[in-house]
């Protein structure tokens, strides 16, 4: 089962990259993740057994990432198709530039895509932590020329920086799981192996201060793939100028799978006892990365780079539940669940507004209500989401978290949360409300002519294809039914994977 | 053995101040070579007893690829763009070369805090590693142009290697293919990522890519 | 015994100094695929300039007809410092490194100086720059020296020296001190004005850096400058001779015999550096003083961990 779980999407993804026609691969495109659904809903109800010696496995907290990656998939595939079937026709301006650049040829694209699909399984599944270190690096690697999709300077200039922060990290995380090998070693006794079971039950007899020091790495290479500040540099940039379909596969997939890998390496420290240290660090980590995000969002200007940053601020509100424990630890992982689905609605829908208006400006997108309607009610939700609204299901997470850090005593935490909660609804409702109210400007509006910057009130809605909103509406309605109603076998899974953690 | 091994880590120490000081592209891209190559020496020499065919087969072909293929691919992305010296860093070569003494003085305060298991080879690879791997750090940072980034970056991974053998040597295995695939992968990429810079930009100061910004 | 033999050497140094030039023009003339002036050569300069009367500038002072005595006899003293390897110096107490640093150093102060005074333009190029390339090469010498002063458990030169043989070279403190040899001759490069530091043989006054400051030196002083020279190359090179001819054979015959040899070697070894290298950039030069810094307290660290 789990070798299916892999190797499905890699196949695929191996014969996209020489497959010739396009209609093929795009039926591939569709398929592939559709399947690979189907084999992790099998997952819920039937665990599927450890293989290769227990390197991997799926456990509760596995399973509920590999969902959310494989739920968004599904999403992204069915807009990514309708995406290359107009970008194949000749509408190459949708960057916002004005100058023509050719795209990577759509097999590397697809390939590419659907290998980030299975890279992102295998962090999911590994049980061996070199195996998890191997399964992120690859994900770096195989989304780099995703982000280059668009052949363009500022595209190459984003992916360089991904792809040099995100392998110094990498590297680090590396180093990281060498001084976890030499804490194993100095255990006297029979040799422990690097998976996380054996870590984890031999976890008194490993060497507190190489373990830290492990820890130590962990955070600062896996936390710079995760979007933690200030490790986070790299992420506005590639979340900005990659296409809108792999910015939502980025920020709401990617980011949760380096998350993964630092929880596991939190669940080590919880069972050698030195949990305190990490969650220390893993708050501290959570409020600057939230500070940093309010601040950069105040203001901004390009509205794919308020999404990017909105994702470096929750990413620090995972990071703030899991350091501070408790009931906090099930609102951040209900959390991740509902920020990958918001997330990537948000993403779809803001590629729906980059190909109409042909800017990312803030200021110049108006009026999206009327140009747009459903792209703009679907906006307008995605903002009420994010920022933490009820009724949709942040609201009810940022809620559980918030009440973790009271019960386990650390009030001044909990007043700077709402305070960055505050700041990042205050920066994005300027943006979010003024992009969808107002007059849109004349040459979007009329469809035709118009001096720029003349905004008009005589509107004609523009045609939506069922690609385009379908499924951001679909992760919508998620989103909105979880902040009414969380199914029992979701809870159940929730409890699973926070049992599993290590945390209580 | 081990006096060889102590002249192969005092000429590894040399070939990171010398990756600091040096200005010449073309002679950092040799430098990292020859710290692979003193790599490959190291990972031969301290093996206690026997050394296996599948040992000598993996540290030929690490060698080979970190010292051979990647070097060759950096110097002809280099000529293609054209640069042979880094002109402007943003951290002088004088003030690199004094910082990375500190380094080797932070390295060694750190390395002594860290209760050393026993094995096989000197206590002094694992500040050298440390050390390494802070200059590889420090190169990336104050170095303008992408081609001496991914050099700060082999440098790194070089450092990594060295502390992997010092202490994993229960999992070679997966201390080489760990390294072998992200040197190899990655800088493979970087080196094709540095000649679409190059095509794209007429340059490669990665300083100059800064339209991207808040 | 030691006494005798110390005086030996002193007399020896005297004597044998002025071959050491001699070596090197040679050595660079085969280079060139010339014949080359004699090995004596130096001996009929230098007797040929004591014939010669002195021409004083109206603008000097004092200063500079003090500067040449003055230099010479702290170099001298300092050859009562230094030991030959295994051959002892004539004066030796604790802390006796410093004090033959600071001699030259004093030395060098008094060549500025009596430079400054001229209140000539190129002299004054010349002294500056000259202080400030010694300021770098100074923490080099003074730090090596160091490092060998830890390995020897001793803070006077013989005795630091004496315990430089060839078991401790082949040990685990080897590579230490062959850094500090590295260290130490490009320091000799750079005191002694050297190629690549400073080239001996240029006529042009804004590349020079030792020779301009002597410029206007004449007859019995500018023969005392240019012995006082060739002792510091003898006194420089036996700091180096000691550690990359580490031979303590027990006799002292031996060891000077051994560390005349090393130091005629030396000289050769540098007439192939000037023939084979070309001089550094100006502002080159602090870098590569630095980089000699660096060996040795890279050479310290390894000594003292």
């Amino acid at each position: 089962m789990i070798w299916a779980l892999l190797l499905v999407p890699a196949m695929a993804g191996l014969f996209s990259l020489v497959i010739r026609p396009n209609w093929p691969r795009r039926v591939l495109l569709l398929l592939t993740p559709a399947i690979h659904a189907g084999l992790v809903a099998r997952c819920w109800s039937a665990p599927p057994a450890p293989v290769l010696n227990g390197w991997m496995a799926l456990d509760a907290a596995g399973l509920l990432f590999l969902s959310i990656t494989s739920a968004l998939f599904l999403a992204a595939a069915l807009y990514a198709i309708g995406y290359l079937a107009s970008e194949s026709r000749g509408q190459g301006f949708s960057n916002g530039e004005e100058l023509p650049f050719v795209n990577f040829p759509e097999a590397v694209f697809a390939g590419c895509l659907l290998l980030f699909l299975s890279t992102m399984t295998l962090v999911t599944v590994s049980r061996h932590l070199g195996l998890m270190w191997v399964g992120v690096e690859a994900t770096t690697l195989a989304s780099a020329p995703l982000i280059y999709f668009h052949r363009q300077p500022r595209s190459l200039e984003a992916t360089w920086k991904y792809l040099l922060i995100c392998s110094v990290g990498i590297a680090l995380a590396l180093l990281g799981n060498f001084f976890v090998a030499v804490a194993a070693r100095s255990a006297a006794g029979p040799t422990i192996r690097m998976t996380i079971d054996d870590l984890v039950a031999n976890a008194g007899s490993l060497n507190p201060l190489w373990l830290k020091a492990a820890f130590l790495f962990f955070l600062v290479g896996y936390g710079t793939k995760m979007g933690l500040a200030p490790l986070h540099t790299w992420l506005p940039d590639a979340h900005s100028e990659a296409p809108s379909v792999v910015s939502a596969l980025l920020s709401g997939a990617l980011l949760n799978c380096a998350l993964l890998t630092i929880l596991r390496a939190h669940a080590l420290l919880s069972a050698a006892k030195s949990a305190e240290f990490s969650s220390d660090l893993l708050v501290l980590f959570g409020l600057v990365s939230m500070f940093v995000a309010a601040v950069f969002i105040l203001g901004q200007a390009d509205f794919k780079r308020m999404l990017a940053y909105s994702s470096v601020e929750h990413m620090g509100i995972l990071s703030l539940g899991i350091g501070v424990g408790g009931i906090a630890t099930f609102g951040a992982m209900l959390h991740a669940v509902n920020h990958s689905l918001t997330k990537a609605m948000l993403f779809l829908v803001a590629g729906n507004i980059l190909a109409l208006y042909r800017t990312k400006s803030t200021t110049r997108v108006r009026g999206l209500l009327q140009t747009l309607p459903i792209s703009g009610v679907l906006w307008l939700v995605g903002f009420l989401a994010i920022v933490g609204s009820p009724p949709f299901g942040p609201f009810l997470s940022e809620l559980t978290i918030l009440k973790g850090m009271f019960d386990t005593g650390r009030p001044i935490v909990a007043i700077a949360y709402l305070l960055a909660l505050a700041v990042v609804f205050a920066g994005m409702a300027t943006i979010c409300l003024r992009m969808a109210y107002g007059p849109p400007p004349a040459a979007i509006g009329q469809g035709h002519g118009g001096a720029p910057g003349e905004l008009t009130t005589c509107v004609t809605p523009h045609r939506e294809p069922f690609w385009s909103v379908a499924p951001a509406a679909m992760l919508g309605l998620a989103v909105l039914v979880l902040g009414v109603y969380v199914p029992p076998q979701l809870t159940g899974l929730l409890n699973n994977a926070v049992k599993a953690l290590g945390a209580n | 053995m081990t006096p060889w091994l102590d002249i192969i880590l005092v000429l590894l120490i040399l070939t990171n101040l010398h990756l600091l000081g040096s200005s010449r592209i073309s002679a950092c891209i040799r430098t990292v070579a020859a710290q692979a190559l003193l790599l490959g020496a190291v990972s031969l020499l301290a093996q206690r007893g026997e050394v296996g065919l599948r040992l000598w087969l993996l540290a030929i072909v690490s060698t080979a690829i970190k010292a051979g293929v990647l070097p060759w691919l950096l110097r002809r992305a280099a000529r293609e763009a054209g640069v042979q010296t880094e002109d402007e860093p943003f951290v002088g070569f004088t003030t690199s070369l004094l910082l990375g003494l500190g380094l080797l003085g932070a390295a060694l305060h750190v390395a002594g805090r860290l209760p050393l298991p026993e094995s096989d080879v000197p206590g002094f690879l694992l500040p050298v590693a440390l050390f390494t791997v802070m200059v590889g750090l420090l190169v990336i940072v104050g170095r303008r142009k992408a081609v001496m980034q991914a050099l700060g970056y082999l440098a790194m991974e070089n450092g990594i290697y060295a502390f992997g053998l010092a202490f994993a040597v229960k999992e070679p295995l997966l201390v080489e293919m760990g390294v072998l695939l992200d040197v190899f992968v990655a800088v493979f990429v970087m080196g094709i990522a540095i000649h679409h810079i190059s095509r794209e930009f007429d340059h490669i100061d990665a300083d100059r890519l800064s339209a991207l910004k808040d | 015994m030691s006494t005798f033999a110390s005086i030996t050497h002193v007399v020896v140094a005297l004597l044998l100094a002025p071959l050491l030039p001699g070596v090197i023009n040679r050595v660079k003339a085969w280079f060139a695929g010339r014949r080359g002036p004699p090995l004596r050569q130096a001996y009929y300069d230098l007797w040929k300039l004591l014939q010669k009367g002195a021409v004083y500038s109206r603008t000097t002072t004092w200063l500079f007809v003090a500067g040449p005595v003055i230099g010479l006899a702290c170099v001298v003293a300092a050859l009562l410092l230094v030991p030959l390897g295994g051959v002892p110096a004539l004066v030796a107490f604790q802390g006796d490194f410093l004090l033959a640093a600071y001699l030259l150093g004093l030395m060098r102060f008094f060549t500025i100086t009596a430079a400054l005074d001229t209140g000539s333009a190129f002299e004054g190029m010349g002294a500056s720059r000259e202080a400030f390339f010694s300021a770098l090469t100074e923490p080099a010498m003074l730090l090596g020296l160091a490092a060998l002063a830890t390995q020897s458990h001793s803070l006077s030169l013989t005795a630091m020296y004496a315990a430089v043989d060839w078991p401790l070279m082949a040990s685990a403190a080897g590579p230490a001190l062959m850094l500090v040899g590295a260290a130490l001759m490009i320091v000799f490069l750079a005191e002694n004005a050297r190629i690549p530091i400073d080239d001996p043989n240029t006529h042009l006054e804004l590349t020079m850096i030792h020779e301009v400051m002597v410029l206007d030196h004449s007859g019995p002083d500018l023969a005392m400058i240019e012995y006082g020279s060739m002792l510091k190359l003898w006194v420089l090179g036996s700091l180096l001779v000691g550690i990359l001819a580490p031979v303590r054979s027990g006799s002292w015959p031996v060891d000077l015999a051994v560390g005349v040899a090393g130091l005629l070697a030396l000289a050769a070894v540098v007439g192939v550096i000037e023939s084979v290298i070309a001089r550094l950039r100006l502002v080159r030069v602090p870098q590569f003083l630095v980089a000699a810094s660096v060996l040795s307290i890279l050479a310290l660290v390894l000594v003292m961990r």
